[in-house]
């Protein structure tokens, strides 16, 4: 088995915020990141898709074709938007990362032709923050 | 012949903000400054990178104690700026674009003077991994 990735990236401002917590609940459990008027990240977003190179490409499936995918799925959705606000697919959800990168496999794996198997969705918040989802 | 060293602490913030001139009209900012424009504002994980350079101190072998510069930094700069909305949590973007340009010149005017005159100070902004400043150039 082959795995290939293709790494796009998006700006992005976020909160982490319940509704249904008082400020001081939300302040103890989220710290800085329940500020009022939000903060914002540089996302990495790895996305792996796997299989066997076709004998007339060499490809498993199109990188470029993939980044399109990614882009018009998941990028112009995200990049320099405010995912408490402006995210569809994030509404009434809490907006962390790990609700991130399940709202962002969704969005992808009908995207991908039925040839193509996706193996892994990978969000990059910081350098020493990131999440991975594999599907299950 | 004393020897000159430049020394280099890397901090980061990250921070949401956008991008606009409030005397233009809506179209003319987002024709100018395209997606950093948008209403909601977005966001930066943004590493900063101070430069100190001076002649270490025959004593100590020090330009300038590296703790002591990472504890300024956290002071005047993290604590203002990481997990903020930089046009709406801080004083000194209230009126100034925080461009990475604006941002790198407001870093170094708020470090400069906990700073001895002898050394020289600049500033390297980190806005996304592609892009970044310098001040003074």
């Amino acid at each position: 088995m082959v795995y290939l990735t293709r790494i796009e990236h998006f700006n992005a401002a976020h909160r982490l915020f319940n509704p249904n917590w008082t400020l001081d609940k939300n302040e103890s459990v989220f710290g800085k990141c329940a500020n009022k008027n939000w903060h914002g990240h540089n996302f990495e977003l790895a996305v792996t898709i796997k299989g066997m190179p076709d004998p007339d490409t060499g490809f498993i499936f199109d990188a470029k074709k993939l980044s399109v995918i990614i882009r018009d799925r998941v990028v112009d959705k995200l990049d320099h938007r405010n995912l408490n606000l402006d995210v569809d697919f994030l509404r009434d959800k809490m907006c962390s990362i790990e609700n991130l990168v399940l709202g962002i496999w969704k969005e992808i794996a009908p995207a991908l032709p039925a040839f193509v198997k996706l193996h892994c969705i990978k969000l990059i918040e910081t350098p020493h923050i990131n999440v991975e989802y594999y599907g299950e | 012949m004393a020897n000159k060293v430049a020394v280099h602490r890397k901090e980061h913030f990250n921070a949401a903000h956008r991008l606009a001139n409030p005397t233009w009209t809506d179209a003319e900012n987002a024709r100018v400054f395209g997606k950093c424009a948008l209403p909601h504002y977005h966001g930066h994980n943004y590493e900063l990178i101070v430069k100190v350079s001076g002649f270490p101190d025959p004593a100590t072998g020090y330009v300038i104690d590296m703790k002591l510069l990472s504890d300024l930094i956290q002071r005047e700069i993290v604590e203002r700026f990481d997990h903020r909305n930089l046009n709406l949590d801080t004083l000194e973007f209230a009126s100034l674009n925080p461009t990475a340009e604006n941002i790198a010149i407001v870093i170094f005017d708020l470090l400069r003077p906990h700073l001895e005159n002898k050394l020289d100070l600049q500033i390297r902004l980190y806005e996304t991994p592609r892009n970044f400043v310098e001040y003074p150039a």
